[in-house]
């Protein structure tokens, strides 16, 4: 018992789980504030045109603004940890639940487009590195520079414009649910999927390439080499293999961002995820699902940092020995 | 090279530098850029809100070498004062970031102590939200509109320079000048504006160029969403979001302005690249460590 307790591996998911708090923590305080550092009244900015007096306070309390900001701040950490995230200034629904219906369209976005990021930029970024400063190294650099200078919602819309409206292959915009309409699910994310996962596939192959290249640059690997293995050999089973750790790091980073990023892109496509509804709450100043979306997307974000993180210290024992 | 003195140092970096086509052309590129948006108001060959019904939707031609959009206004001249808005944002406020980030870092990482843990808390609180969702969390604050867009931009880039300037502040303070120089009773801000802030410039310098990139592209995206420049002042996100409904009619209402934040974001991308080569060696910049778009 204790000696699993002091194992380091133990001692180092200790400690990163306590930074993760800590960092939740000072997410939650930054939550809280946003709509406490609004110039003027909240309440008054978001009801707009539709401002009386009535509905003015009938909000505000419903909100708990009224109330002091010390007993504000500790009701919304008690109310966050139930899951109770407060209502909607627009519609009165509750936040928790408008999240919860928002996620899985995002979820899918995310895992299709770093799927379809995988399947471009391992095999890129491992040639490209195999054949350092040759002409093939040189095309994959530029066509990944290219990739990550292009405005992400500028290649959706070129998409939209050569695979829906001219071509007719696929629709321009909309989403049907995975488990409702398999067929229909996968003709909408295509394109959507295509924008993310192309952007994400030109940042990874630059991640893939300078992991290869750190890794065959190191002793073993010459070792391997000069003990006479076949080439092959010393590239997959030595090389490879290795570079595939940091690779996972950032693979869980590209996820996260993805998930947190897709803003313009569901706006493009017409895409009900989470993205889309930030936008729609930030134009409407509808602070609770503002809050509540910035809150969910810095927690998920968080989380998935965790995992790589504890992932890569299972699998190369010198991250926690360090 | 450690035999080399300063002087001859950066003579041997320029000429590196200049020795890479790409980043050359990319240089002279973004030279262009810079002038064209200095003068793009007196270049103009009409008005960027001259409304011409008429001739709306109309193909590029030699009158208007970008084509019209829907209200035939003239794309080019658009396209050539949105691009001016964009560097302005963009300079304005990355220099917002290399500034307090700068300061913020330098001191983390020269004081150590309490001072570092509270800074670095903050900036890692900072980097638990993706860029557009922080920079649309203070658009949220703030009410869209130029400055907004700028100190949003400005405040989601901070940290990149926090952490950078922080980290070379840790490598440089251990050198043996610095710790001589502590010795003899030098004063600390002394220290840093003579020994600190020069020596870890390099890796600031290439950062600032890839942050630029990413700036540009912030803005496009926050004005592309409507919560960026606000009309009449145009601006190429903007105009590419309107051109939504006009993709198979009029192409060039998409393609023109969204080749010009393509080029100028390569630019300053492959710029980046090419200077951190000759200037930070040991790739102490995060390259796009936890993707800064």
């Amino acid at each position: 018992m204790t000696a699993a307790l002091t194992h380091p591996i133990t001692r180092f998911i200790a400690r990163r789980l306590l930074y993760s708090l800590v960092v939740l923590a000072g997410v939650l305080v930054a939550v809280f504030a946003l709509v406490h550092l609004v110039p003027g009244d909240p309440v008054r900015i978001a009801l707009g045109t539709r401002y009386s007096p009535e509905a003015y306070s009938a909000l505000r309390s419903a909100s708990g603004l009224d109330r002091p900001i010390v007993e504000q701040f500790f009701g919304y950490l008690a109310s966050a940890f139930t899951g109770d995230l407060g209502v909607s200034f627009r519609n009165g629904d509750p936040v928790t639940v408008t999240l919860l219906e928002r996620l899985p369209a995002t979820v899918s976005l995310g895992v299709v487009g770093i799927f379809i990021a995988m399947v471009i930029a391992l095999p890129a970024g491992i040639f490209s590195a195999l054949r350092e400063g040759r002409i093939s190294d040189a095309i994959v650099r530029i066509t990944s520079q290219f990739g990550v200078s292009i405005p992400d919602f500028w290649l959706g819309i070129l998409l939209i414009a050569l695979f829906a409206t001219t071509l007719g292959w696929l629709p321009t915009s909309g989403y049907r649910p995975l488990l409702e309409d398999p067929a229909g699910w996968l003709r909408h994310i295509v394109l959507p999927a295509l924008t993310v996962g192309l952007v994400a596939a030109a940042i990874m192959t630059r991640y893939v390439r300078s992991a290869v290249l750190e890794v065959a640059s190191m002793g073993y690997v010459r070792t391997a080499r000069s003990k006479g293995l076949p080439p092959r050999v010393v590239t997959f089973r030595h090389t490879v293999r290795n570079a595939l750790v940091p690779v996972l790091t950032i693979t869980g980073i590209q996820l996260a961002t993805i998930l947190g990023g897709v803003i313009v892109v569901e706006v493009v496509f017409a895409w009900p995820g989470l993205g889309r509804l930030v936008y729609n709450a930030v134009a409407a100043r509808d602070y609770p699902v503002i809050q509540g979306a910035v809150l969910l997307i810095a927690t998920l974000f968080l989380v998935i940092n965790l995992i790589v993180d504890v992932l890569y210290a299972v699998v190369d024992p010198r991250i926690r020995l360090a | 090279m450690s035999t080399l003195t300063g002087e001859s140092t950066r003579v041997a970096s320029w000429r590196l530098l200049l020795r890479n086509p790409v980043t050359v052309v990319s240089a002279a590129v973004l030279g262009v850029v810079v002038v064209v948006a200095v003068v793009a108001n007196w270049i103009t060959p009409f008005g960027v809100n001259d409304v011409d019904v008429p001739n709306a939707l109309r193909a590029p031609s030699g009158e208007h070498w970008f084509g019209t959009d829907e209200l035939g206004r003239d794309v080019f001249s658009r396209v050539l004062v949105a691009m001016q808005a964009s560097m302005r944002v963009a300079v304005v406020s990355v220099a917002f970031a290399v500034v307090v980030g700068v300061m913020v870092g330098v001191i983390a990482g020269y004081r150590g102590g309490w001072v570092d843990t509270v800074f670095m808390r903050v900036v890692d609180v900072m980097f638990a939200f993706p860029v557009l969702l922080l920079a649309l969390a203070v658009v949220a604050i703030l009410g869209p509109g130029t400055t907004t867009t700028i100190l949003a931009i400005g405040i989601v880039y901070t940290p990149i320079f926090a952490r950078v300037a922080r980290a070379s502040t840790l490598s440089v303070r251990v050198e043996p000048y610095v710790q001589m120089s502590r010795a003899m009773g030098t004063g600390s801000l002394y220290i840093l504006g003579r020994h600190i802030v020069p020596n870890i410039a390099g890796p600031l310098i290439v950062q600032t160029s890839l942050s630029l990139a990413f700036a540009i592209l912030s803005e496009a995206a926050l004005s592309f969403l409507g919560l960026g420049i606000q009309p009449p002042q145009p601006s190429l996100g903007r105009m590419i979001f309107d051109s939504q409904g006009f993709v198979t009619m009029a192409w060039w209402m998409a393609v023109f302005p969204g080749a010009t934040i393509f080029v100028i974001v390569l630019a300053f991308n492959l710029v980046g690249d090419g200077l951190r080569d000759v200037l930070d060696p040991k790739q102490r910049t995060m390259i796009e460590a936890r993707s800064q778009r």
